[in-house]
């Protein structure tokens, strides 16, 4: 099947505006007759779940932590992007949509990107309005940083806290809304199935974490706003308890996934250490902007860090990518990384990880500078390793970080299923096969405050408010199918635990389907998915009772989703005979060994339908056309 | 290291607590401390003895989900730092380490290490945010910021809500948490129009959520893993007082 994104006429400037004024309203009296379901409170739920409240929709907004605060977009570091031009270096809405798709390596939608870049500025704007403390210049203006694949500065910070700060003004107004009674919001509450009358969207299932009640909620459209799905890899950048059980439950339900295979590995992360290792910590991407990567020329070689004289060293992304330098892509400069590691010139106890070095820098603007800008990564680089990376360079690896594929969404961010949205990195809609830095936190935002509350509007002013209560035949099975999933888990009792399951699963998929993948080695991962899917519903062993706050009962639940969900994952990898982006297939490169992208047969968006637990979903398609830009080879030389 | 491990375990709110000994074996300095209870409840899974619940989920210093009584300590030995960001280079090999949940009547305890922190919740709900609607916001470089009061701002709003200077507090306050927000928006020309109705309904709903008030001993601000100063707490009386005085006319 041909798949239609719904992209209105026009050119593309002026694309939006007028879908704007073509889509249907709903009378304000008539808005407090629907009502909203929003799963999960990062930038895009919680902003989404404030922007409709405030239109005067009845929202229940849904968070599996103790609190909406904490939502993992809290831990976005570096920043956000807006085409401002403040410092008058030559940005336009033009310039950042290029940057973004071309970042993207042609893999996104021309008519979303180009929107996503004329609503940025709006979000600083509303963000500034919200009281977010945005660095300022000593003329009290706002400050502009660097990230990579730009060579203009607009990206908007917070100190090294941009996503906290920014997640905090959305839950702000998210807590004004629920002061005003006009969202209900259920923290420490966790999706477990989505619940369709005649395949549309009209709830959810629930487990309430602290009492174990798993009940059902209904509503008029529902909107899922849940993340990535990194922790696919076990070891990620994401929080412990990001999963992809709330898209998996769609995907099964009849939403397509769109791109699985599109996920991002971060370049500068801390590596690991041991077995036990429960997650990796992000160092911003913005300490490249004065940081120097290296590795030492010669294979093996083991003096620390400081005796290795200057021209010993190989200061790999400067010399393969003389304009983008350390700000090449993540994409690139994560499989530089990984090539160098290879060849046996990896740092450290574990030889996987190169040099950060910061002494250039602090010899030309000083250590005070550079501890302005980064001071609390260097605290907790320090906090973590034990290390003073003002003294000796930072050790990095690159890791799982953001996955740009998501639920197939249209133009209004609507899935193929009638009702239900999904907004943020839970979409796949914005960022092709990579996704820029300080992007992720603009687009959850403009998902949230600046496209949903028009979109949902055109879908809601068509159908009948309140139509299905939770009394409903499809709740009540809906509601057994996820009691009696739990149950199944807790019957098992086998001999072992959760996190060996995990481990495994995630060393499958590093190992096959991490930074670079290869046919043999895809086509092993998925001959081992489903031995070790099989091993963990005879042998998994989950302590704990249904009725009662259990984590391990969570935990399990998540994992047996990931152990469903790579597959998927694998056979769009497998299919998908091209580099580009995130995606390196070790078969598709060029002699230097830069991703060889085939557009004459992949520039489409590869939407996989489920077809039953175990077997290969179904390929459908949505082409990709380009009008406005040219497909180039996307060089950062 | 081995270390021997004293830990508050309580089926349910309902139910009477009490502190259990377990030993934690083949722990590496590298170890962040809750990796350290990964590895202990690895062990008690494999003995079909429950693990030890807790709060987590970034672990990088930032979510503000955990929170633990180390040895006594709000966030443990480490000044400056959350329990997720505790290494185990802290500690010595034959310690023996003592954890417990939060300690206040605004928090009580759901399970083992896990408390109820909604109350936080309940206090931000009551004012802690400027009064905008999504859309119609000015241009952001129409109101200008002095640099100095941008970062004062932001030193408030660094607060990630974790309760430990309520759990710190002799009295349970929740000044340290309520001013920093009370500052952060007070220091912006955006938050300042609410300053006022802003310190009153946020003062109200903190006696009414069963926080108690300051008496200056400071054990917040030395538990404060992002350290969010007392000076904040200052900021807030004087915020507080010129609202009384407005209302007064």
């Amino acid at each position: 099947m041909i798949l239609d994104g719904k992209i209105p006429a026009g050119p593309l400037p002026e694309k939006w505006d007028r879908h704007r004024r073509e889509m249907k309203l709903v009378n304000p009296a008539n808005k407090q007759k629907f009502s909203i379901i929003v799963v999960g409170t990062g930038l895009a739920g919680a902003s989404a779940a404030a922007s409709l409240a405030e239109l005067g929709y009845r929202v229940d907004a849904f968070c599996y932590q103790d609190s909406a605060r904490r939502a993992h977009s809290i831990a976005a570091q570096g920043g956000i992007n807006a085409a401002k031009n403040y410092p008058n270096d030559g940005d336009t809405v033009h310039r950042l949509f290029h940057d973004t798709i071309k970042g993207g390596d042609f893999r996104s939608r021309e008519a979303n990107v180009y929107r996503l870049a004329q609503i940025s500025n709006q979000i600083i704007d509303q963000c500034v309005a919200q009281g977010v403390p945005f660095a300022r210049e000593y003329s009290g203006l706002l400050a502009n940083r660097s990230f990579g694949g730009a060579q203009v500065s607009r990206t908007f910070f917070a100190r090294g806290q941009t996503g906290q700060q920014l997640l905090l003004g959305a839950y702000q107004a998210l807590s004004r809304q629920v002061h005003l009674g006009n969202v209900k919001l259920f923290q420490r509450t966790e999706m477990l199935e989505l619940a369709l009358v005649d395949g549309i969207a009209r709830g959810i299932v629930v487990r309430d974490l602290v009492t174990g009640e798993i009940r059902a909620h209904s509503a008029d459209a529902v909107i899922l706003a849940t993340g990535g799905y990194s922790n696919l890899f076990n070891l990620s950048t994401n929080a412990m308890g990001c999963n992809v059980t709330a898209a998996f439950r769609a995907f099964q339900k009849g939403a397509y996934f769109a791109n699985p295979c599109f996920t991002q590995i971060h370049p500068t992360c801390i590596p690991a250490t041991g077995e036990w290792q429960s997650k990796l910590t992000l160092m911003s991407e913005s300490l490249r902007n004065d940081g120097r990567v290296w590795v030492p020329l010669k294979r093996d070689d083991r003096r620390s860090p400081e005796l290795i004289p200057d021209n010993e060293r190989d200061y790999y992304l400067e010399r393969k990518y003389p304009s983008f330098g350390n700000l090449a892509p993540r994409d690139i400069s994560s499989r530089a990384a990984k090539e160098v590691c290879d060849a046996g010139r990896g740092v450290g106890a574990s030889g996987q990880a190169v040099y950060l070095d910061f002494s250039a820098s602090i010899e030309r603007f000083g250590e005070g500078l550079i501890r302005e800008r980064y001071g609390n990564l260097f605290e907790m680089y320090e906090k973590i390793t034990g290390e003073n990376a003002y003294r000796a360079p930072m050790r990095i690896y690159p890791a799982p970080h953001y996955t740009m594929g998501g639920l197939w969404v249209d133009y209004n961010l609507m899935s193929n299923i009638p009702g239900l949205f999904v907004l943020g990195e839970a979409n796949f809609s914005d960022h092709g096969a990579n996704r820029l830095g300080a992007s992720a936190l603009m687009q959850g935002l403009a998902d949230g405050y600046f496209i949903i509350p028009y979109t949902i509007a055109d879908y809601l002013a068509g159908i009948t408010p309140g139509l299905v209560e939770s009394s409903h035949e499809a709740f009540r099975k809906a509601v057994e199918d996820a009691g009696e999933r739990t149950r199944k888990l807790l019957s098992i009792r086998g001999k072992k635990t959760i996190h060996d399951f995990h481990r495994e699963l995630g060393e499958i998929m590093w190992n096959y389907c991490g930074m670079a993948r290869n046919e043999k080695g895809l086509k092993k991962a998925l001959e081992l998915i489903p031995d070790l899917r099989e091993e963990f519903w005879r042998d998994v062993s989950v302590p704990g009772g249904a009725e009662e706050l259990n984590q391990s009962l969570e935990k399990a639940g998540r994992v047996a989703d990931f152990l469903e969900f790579a597959e998927t994952v694998c056979h769009d990898a497998l299919h998908r005979n091209e580099s580009c982006g995130g995606h390196f297939r070790e078969e598709f490169q060029t002699g230097e060994g830069e991703a060889c992208r085939d557009d004459e047969n992949f520039s489409y968006v590869a939407a996989w339908e489920f077809r039953g637990n175990g077997a290969k979903p179904e390929l459908h398609k949505e082409p990709l056309l380009y009008d406005n830009v040219r497909q180039s080879v996307r060089s950062y030389k | 290291m081995n270390l021997t491990l004293y830990v508050w375990r309580q089926k349910n709110p309902g139910e009477k607590g009490r502190m259990n000994c377990y030993d934690a074996g083949n722990i590496t300095a590298d170890m962040s401390f809750l990796e350290m209870l990964d590895v202990v409840n690895e062990e008690l899974v494999k003995k079909r003895i429950e693990p030890i619940a807790f709060d987590h989920d970034c672990r990088e210093g930032i979510c503000g989900a955990c929170s633990q009584v180390i040895n006594g300590i709000a966030h443990g030995p480490e000044a400056a730092t959350t329990v997720c960001q505790l290494h185990m280079r802290r500690f010595t090999d034959g310690d023996a380490i003592y954890i417990e949940p939060w300690r206040s009547r605004a928090f009580p305890v759901i399970k083992d290490l896990i408390v109820d922190r909604s109350a936080l919740d309940r206090l931000i709900q009551a004012g802690g945010y400027v009064s905008v609607s999504t859309g119609g916001a000015p241009e952001a470089n129409a109101t200008l910021l002095p640099k100095e009061e941008a970062e004062e701002a932001m030193d408030a709003a660094e607060c990630i809500g974790c309760g430990a200077c309520v759990a710190a507090c002799p009295n349970s306050s929740a000044m340290l948490f309520v001013s920093a927000k009370i500052a952060h928006l007070a220091s912006l020309p955006q938050g300042r129009v609410e300053s006022a109705s802003r310190v009153r309904s946020m003062v109200e709903a903190m006696d009414r959520q069963g926080f108690g008030s300051c008496s200056n001993h400071y054990e917040c601000q030395a538990v404060c893993p992002k350290g969010v100063d007392v000076k904040n707490i200052a900021r807030m009386n004087r915020e507080y007082m010129k609202a009384l005085f407005k209302a007064m006319g």
